[in-house]
């Protein structure tokens, strides 16, 4: 087994009567991409700040490169780059200045930290605006020098907390593909979302957290086989006919169907792809059932959280500014 | 490199980001630049002709009192720019650095000090024009500066602590104000404590802006530096001794929450 870059064991922090951490256990094998999955609140943003010398937990131990944060948090800090969920910049400073000063303060040689800038500005694409203050910057550009700002001392350990959230779909999928490339280059990558989509599309390994704890692990067909993959989704066009489709549904999922009355919906967990629409489109048809819209997506978060825990995620799952 | 290598160079490139932030948004310095002055022109020509003091000129009298409001007041200041930093993500940053954590608070106090350099070159550039003599000398006047820049260094400490703990900028402002500008009133700032009534003279004779003024009109003016300079620096030392790992303990609690 390749040995873990990042450990963590029991972890605990507690805010006041909130258990942010409440036995986190959590590990990252060498040059892998872990994905933490969880809702608002779940506790993502304080493990991060925990493995990344911020904050120190309550309880429980937790190594990066094989060093304990809390013991000895500079040589960590030598090791890592951090983006966090909202960008540590600054604002007053142009793009370039910012990576020129955190590479030096990283202790890069000047010449070597400017080198690098410049290429990740080029990379990032925002030569543009790479004389800008800060302030000016859009949150995609933002986020994009933030990670800027992780990598420019090649570190390697990345953290990204939320890397995505509050980004358009532009924006997101040019994120997506900045980490498919750090991927490749053989980093170790622990990555925030609330999104199961980024987290299957990203991650080797996913573990999925609730309540400061881990609630389930594996890889993202692990996952999806324990929640059953993806959904059968259609919308009936009168509620009469809520209860024959449900039936229908059923008979062709591998769980019970989900009915959301008001908006004339059945959905159902499918295992396979392979003839189940036409065979739904000519089973509703012959029960007589009015189908406005049928079609397959992917489980969201809500769904997976149902799956694993048995009721919603509580918190609402939505876009930060 | 050793320790207290990187320590500089990571106090250098602190100052360096601060003097890049007063370069985009100038405004940072007003309070170092035209509110003395106006201190300086307010004084001297609406209260010049009114108040008496004995053997110098008041514009001359005056200018010490100035200085070292001023200083208070910038020193103090301090604390508003770093609870601002405090409010931003940049110090989440700076943490998950490899970089000497201090330097970001000596970054801080020491660019506060050009700070107060640069208003004290201002000060006495304007009181010149109005009348200041600083009859003392140029040693004595340089000592003069030396003392008020300690002053201000060991309050901008005292700003560093009272950052660190305030969550308001905005709020710390009306803090400084409702401070100051009672103690510079109740010092030898503007007239002789002499004038003033014996209990409010008794507490203005000991209090240390009286000290530090004391000193500097003596080394600006006469050239010694008269009974209240060892007293002056000792106040300052003071205050540096409990401030400063005051001020970086409070820091360092703030920021590991
Ligand atoms: N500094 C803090 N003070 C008080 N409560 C906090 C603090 N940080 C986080 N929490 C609480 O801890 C829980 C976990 O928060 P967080 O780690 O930010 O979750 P996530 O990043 O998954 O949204 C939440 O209930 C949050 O309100
Ligand atoms: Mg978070």
């Amino acid at each position: 087994m390749t040995r873990a870059m990042i450990e963590a064991v029991g972890l605990h922090k507690s805010f006041g009567d909130t258990h942010a951490l409440a036995g986190l256990d959590l590990d990252v094998a060498e040059g892998t991409i872990l994905g933490v999955l969880g809702p608002n609140g779940a506790g993502k943003t304080t493990a991060v700040r925990v493995l990344t010398t911020l904050i120190r937990p309550d309880a429980g131990h937790a190594t990066v490169a094989g060093i304990d944060v809390v013991r000895q948090p500079a040589e960590v800090r030598t090791r890592i780059g951090v983006a966090g969920q909202y960008a540590a910049l600054d604002e007053l400073l142009t793009g370039l200045e910012n990576l020129l000063m955190v590479g030096r303060l990283y202790r890069l040689d000047s010449r070597v930290a400017r080198q690098r800038a410049m290429a990740l500005i080029e990379r990032f694409e925002l030569g543009d605006a790479a004389n800008r203050p800060v302030k000016t910057y859009s949150g995609g550009m933002r986020r994009r020098l933030d990670l800027g700002a992780a990598l420019i001392a090649e570190p390697p350990v990345i953290f990204l907390d939320e890397p995505t959230t509050g980004l358009d779909p532009k924006g997101r999928l040019s994120m997506w593909e900045l980490i498919a490339d750090l991927a490749r280059s053989g980093t170790t990558l622990l990555m925030t979302t609330q999104y199961l989509e980024e987290a299957d599309r990203l991650a080797d390994d996913i573990a999925v957290i609730d309540h400061g704890r881990v609630i389930a692990r594996g890889t993202a067909s692990d996952l999806k086989r324990q929640v059953g993959g993806e959904r059968l989704e259609i919308t009936v066009d009168n509620p009469a006919f809520l209860g024959a489709a449900r039936l229908v549904l059923e008979a062709l999922g591998s769980g019970p169907s989900h009915v959301i009355e008001d908006e004339r919906r059945v959905t159902v967990a499918v295992t396979a792809h392979d003839g189940v629409l036409t065979r739904a489109i000519r089973e509703l048809d012959s029960a007589g059932v009015h189908v406005d819209d049928i079609g397959f997506r992917r489980p969201t978060l809500d769904e997976v959280f149902l799956s694993l825990t048995g009721r919603p995620a509580e918190e609402t799952v939505g876009i930060e500014s | 490199m050793s320790g207290v290598s990187w320590w500089l160079s990571d106090t250098v490139e602190m100052i360096r980001r601060n003097l890049i932030h007063i370069k985009r948004t100038p405004e940072l310095l007003l309070d170092v630049t035209l509110s003395p002055i106006m201190f300086v022109l307010l004084f001297s020509l609406v209260f010049g002709g009114a108040i008496d003091v004995p053997r110098v000129d008041y514009t001359s009298f005056l200018m010490a009192g100035i200085f070292v409001q001023t200083i208070a007041f910038a020193g103090i200041y301090t604390s508003v720019l770093l609870a601002n930093d405090l409010q931003k993500g940049m110090i989440d940053r700076f943490r998950s650095l490899p970089m000497s954590q201090s330097s970001v608070l000596t970054g801080r106090t020491f660019t506060d000090l050009l700070r107060a350099l640069l208003a004290v070159a201002i000060m006495w550039a304007v009181g010149m024009a109005v009348g200041f003599r600083p009859t003392g000398g140029l040693l004595p006047s340089i000592a003069a500066i030396g003392l008020m820049l300690l002053f201000g260094f060991a309050l901008s400490w005292i700003g560093v602590a009272a950052g660190s703990v305030v969550r308001a900028p905005e709020a710390l402002q009306g803090v400084i104000f409702a401070v100051v500008f009672p103690l510079t009133f109740v010092s030898s700032a503007f007239v002789p404590t002499a004038s003033m009534p014996d209990w409010l003279a008794w507490f203005a004779d000991r209090q240390p802006m009286t000290l530090v003024i004391d000193a500097v009109r003596s080394l600006t003016l006469t050239g010694e530096p008269g009974p209240a300079a060892i007293p002056a620096i000792l106040w300052s030392l003071g205050f540096l001794v409990v401030s400063l790992p005051l001020g970086v303990w409070l820091y360092n609690r703030r920021t590991t929450q």
